[in-house]
């Protein structure tokens, strides 16, 4: 692991603990109440959750036309963050709806396409774990779509009519939400971008491990 | 049949008498027909919102405190053998 992974894991986990602070300290949404401070941790997972399948689709295409291994390595650990920065949207945003429009789920263009690129994420695994021979180029394939529908997602809300909060939302926060919000923000890219150097690293191992057995097998 | 006509010309006003008179429509609560906010629903109408707010930030926690352990123990398994196939190649080589 490279020598800045250990210090900025170290700021990250203090920056985890002092968010909680910033959250509660951050006035109450007149409509709302005390169930919009969900937002705080919803909006950057749901924002790693994109960010993850961009950096999959990236790395795939580049696997597929490139062929380079170093590609897919940083697809896969990327594809299993958007797996899990998807489950975190997806089940905080149901939680925050039931309170907020009285209902768990809307069949809305935003949760539905935001339910889709976790399901392509979740192929693109299954892809990989199950499909033999040959998977790797086929889930990278996968990948493509899962990057597509990123744009699909963001811009649904301005488009489409939706219960879903605008985009527009974010830059009119009053300063103590907005720095709550950028905190926590800040918060979840550096996790996001800890786990993938710490995912690619494994898998780096494991490609290593898959030489030394072939160098003993030789 | 002046008879007949007098029961033709009073029979709507009979008819109109004998009708049940419309109760009186209760005004319908603020709530139906104006924004209201949340806190300002009778207590019958709230969900408490605390137990939703825990439940979403203990999950967040769960998910990412469990995916750490995951790729820790991933790691170290693979990294052991990583470890144990190198010692026995080199001792290999050196036989």
């Amino acid at each position: 692991m490279p020598k800045w992974f250990m210090p900025l894991a170290g700021v990250n986990a203090v920056m985890f603990a002092a968010a909680p602070f910033l959250i509660a300290r951050a006035d109450y949404e007149s409509t709302m109440g005390l169930v919009q401070k969900i937002f705080y941790f919803h909006m950057p997972s749901a924002s790693m959750f994109l960010l993850s399948a961009i950096v999959c689709g990236i790395a795939s295409a580049r696997f597929l036309f490139g062929g380079s291994p170093r590609q897919d390595r940083l697809a896969y650990a990327a594809a299993e963050l958007a797996v899990l920065f998807g489950a975190i949207t997806l089940v905080t945003g149901p939680l925050w709806a039931r309170k907020a429009w009285g209902v768990w789920w809307a069949w809305d263009v935003r949760l539905t396409s935001s339910l889709m690129g976790w399901m392509v994420a979740w192929a693109y695994l299954l892809v990989r774990k199950y499909g033999g021979p040959g998977s790797d180029k086929l889930a990278a394939g996968l990948a493509l779509f899962g990057m597509a529908n990123v744009p699909f997602v963001y811009i649904s809300v301005n488009y489409w009519r939706t219960i879903h909060p605008k985009t527009s939302v974010v830059p009119t926060l009053p300063a103590d939400m907005g720095t709550a919000l950028w905190f926590s923000f800040a918060c979840f890219l550096l996790l996001f971008t800890l786990l993938l150097r710490v995912r690619v690293h494994l898998e780096e191992q494991r490609a290593k491990l898959d030489t030394l057995y072939l160098s003993l097998d030789e | 049949m002046c008879f007949l006509l007098l029961l033709v010309a009073c029979a709507p006003g009979v008819a109109q008498q004998s009708r049940p008179q419309p109760q009186p429509q209760p005004a319908p609560p603020a709530a139906t027909d104006e924004f209201v906010p949340i806190s300002q629903l009778p207590a019958q109408d709230q969900l408490p919102a605390a137990p939703l707010l825990v439940t979403a930030y203990a999950f967040v926690w769960v998910a990412l405190f469990g995916y750490l352990l995951s790729v820790g123990r991933r790691l170290t398994k693979v990294q052991r053998e990583v470890d144990r196939l190198e010692s026995d190649i080199a001792r290999g080589t050196r036989t």
